[in-house]
């Protein structure tokens, strides 16, 4: 008997769980219907991922170590991609390239904008002496080109991976702090912000649960349109010898030397790791843009 | 206004010494006796004596807010101390640099308004044919590809080609104008592709608001010639925003010049930079930071007055009150 009446609650119980799954797949199908540039960009820095996570299983030798036999080895059978100066297989070297490409990227751009989101909050919530200070620094901050305030910063503290991630993430601070502080200025007097604080709600909870869901989708776009800029960025850092050092292995580091004796002898050595720059910044450019159109249309395309 | 201009004249002040404070922060960051550093570095430094005597001398002993002021006092008398590499006034190495850096980004941008902008309005004239999906298609790729790395492509190029290698002796421009512009196109065109495609993006969509207005069509149907129409209808509308991206842009341009510069061995501020940072040249590396902050805090401002000259509702907004 029990099993009886068990079986008809059992079943929608199932068929709610495999609506809910067909409809989370097809929502998804229809995002990537509606963006396909953004489902290529999407794909691609997956690819990416998968390259750098994978890079020790991946990679067919070792990134440090050369073939004293083989320097600028033209690409072949043996070395797909070719090798540098030292005889170091480029292939191998651009996967390990890879994972420092994006923990930097993904690193930096999440301090960046954690961290100028707090202030923007802060600052727009509060108002007062807190914000007229923060905006000042903020605008002054602005006035450093992007590579050079990184530049600086990396010099101060000396290169390493940590300390790449900081000086990539300072410069993107105040670039979030704007955003997020005028999400919360349009905010701070709607109904229902006044309507939390009538009920008694605290100012942090209403902070993290009323403010901080209504600016996510701007954050996102944020996030997403520096990723690109911050692995260019970073490749430029470590191609200056700024950032990231040998033996390590990066792209931008990859390319550094000197122009002319690459082209001449080994433009391999420059083009391949350049390429994986430009795909993969071109793929987080689509996604960031597709992630743009989908929470914020009205957003200006240039950030 | 004058009541708009000073205010901006005012803010733009405050902006510039609280980057002068950022400057000074930063080089003071530096793991390790400041002492040691700003006098050379661990291998010029001698006995404990030697240090206070340098401590004394640079006036590291005094508060740390004392010594900004001092150091501030310094910077608006035109000393911004002397470059431990070069031995020489920072300020001098720095004129010395600056025409090269300064010619490269007034080329890049020439560049990129003579060519983004005829191709963004070409673009919006002729929306969805082929020339304006591949410019799109061009620009896209533009905006992601490193701009030190089209330096090297460029490089690669003009080496296979024509065999051309970037010069040893960069010519100055007024000992020789033709040859200066000729030499410093290649880089000016390495750095200003992204700001070619970002004007030819932005022409475009203006242009595509804007020819959908009523007084285009009035413009039109009056019997102006397409041109007419175009350029002086429908660009000069769209300038606001054009301006003020391009005076953006010139920031940029300093920044990205940076790497471009050592790609092509350009001797420009750029390579002064990272010179600086190798050979850990703080003075140096203080001095240039604070004048490439600077430029672009006046650029900043000066794009402000463009905006009041050319919008009336912005220059009479004061007035109003």
């Amino acid at each position: 008997m029990s099993g009886m009446t068990m079986q008809p609650a059992a079943q929608s119980a199932s068929t709610t769980r495999l609506a809910a799954e067909r409809g989370t797949l097809e929502k998804v199908r229809t995002l990537m219907r509606r963006h396909p540039l953004g489902t290529f960009g999407a794909v691609v820095l997956a690819i990416m991922t998968f390259g750098g996570v994978f890079a020790p299983w991946l990679a067919p030798y070792d990134p440090t170590v050369g073939d004293a036999t083989a320097l600028y080895h033209p690409p072949s059978a043996k070395y797909l991609l070719g090798t540098d100066a030292f005889g170091r297989d480029t292939l191998s070297r651009l996967l390990y390239g890879a994972r420092t490409s994006l923990i930097i990227g993904f690193g930096s751009s999440m301090l960046g904008v954690v961290l100028g989101t707090a202030v923007g909050i802060l600052g727009g919530y509060f108002g007062g002496w807190f914000d007229a200070v923060s905006q000042r620094i903020m605008d002054a901050l602005l006035a450093f080109p992007l590579l050079l305030l990184a530049l600086a910063i990396s010099a101060v503290l000396g290169p390493s991976t940590i300390n790449v991630i900081i000086a990539l993430g300072i410069p993107i601070i105040p670039r979030t702090a704007r955003i997020a502080r005028a999400g919360t200025l349009s905010l701070r007097h709607t109904t229902f912000i006044e309507a939390a604080r009538a009920t008694g709600c605290t100012d942090s909870r209403i902070i993290f649960r009323h403010i901080l869901p209504n600016i996510l989708g701007s954050l996102l776009v944020i996030a997403t349109a520096y990723l690109g800029l911050v692995i260019v960025q970073e490749a430029a850092l470590d191609y200056l010898g700024a950032g990231i050092q040998e033996p390590q292995s990066s792209w931008g580091l990859m390319m550094s030397g000197s122009a002319t004796t690459l082209a001449l002898v080994a433009p391999w050595v420059v083009i391949f790791p350049g390429l994986a720059i430009l795909l993969t910044v071109l793929a987080s450019n689509l996604l960031g843009d597709a992630v743009r159109d989908e929470f914020d249309p009205k957003m200006s395309r240039n950030l | 206004m004058l009541r708009y201009g000073l205010f901006r004249l005012l803010s733009g002040l405050v902006t510039l010494l609280l980057v002068a404070a950022i400057v000074f922060v930063i080089v003071r960051i530096i793991p390790g006796d400041a002492a040691i550093i700003l006098s050379g570095g661990d291998s010029v430094a001698g006995s404990a004596e030697d240090l206070e005597l340098v401590r004394e001398r640079l006036g590291l002993n005094l508060p740390i807010p004392v010594q900004f002021f001092i150091w501030l006092g310094d910077v608006a008398a035109y000393d911004l101390g002397t470059s431990l590499r070069t031995g020489n006034p920072v300020l001098q190495d720095i004129a010395q640099r600056f025409p090269f850096t300064l010619q490269i980004v007034l080329m890049a941008m020439v560049i990129a308004v003579v060519l983004g902008v005829p191709a963004g309005v070409m673009a919006a004239r002729y929306v969805g044919s082929w020339g304006d999906r591949l410019l799109q298609t061009i620009c896209v790729l533009a905006l992601a590809a490193p701009s030190f790395w089209v330096g090297i492509l460029i490089i690669l190029a003009l080496v296979t080609v024509f065999n051309w290698s970037a010069p040893l002796f960069w010519e100055p421009f007024w000992s020789d104008p033709a040859a200066s512009i000729a030499q410093t196109i290649w880089p000016a065109l390495a750095v200003g592709l992204r700001q070619v495609s970002l004007i030819a993006r932005m022409t475009r969509s203006i242009m595509l608001d804007v020819l959908n207005e009523d007084y285009i069509r009035t413009a039109r149907s009056k019997g102006l010639s397409e041109a007419n129409v175009i350029f002086r209808h429908g660009l000069r509308n769209g300038l606001l925003p054009l301006v003020t991206l391009i005076g953006f842009e010139f920031a940029a341009l300093f920044g990205a010049l940076i790497v471009t510069e050592t790609v092509f061995n350009v001797p420009g501020l750029g390579q002064y930079v990272v010179t600086s940072i190798a050979n850990r040249d703080y003075p140096a590396l203080q001095a240039i930071v604070l004048i490439l902050a600077s430029i672009v805090v006046v650029g900043n401002i000066l794009v402000d007055f463009t905006y009041g000259w050319l919008d009336p509702r912005v220059r009479l907004a004061g007035r109003s009150k």
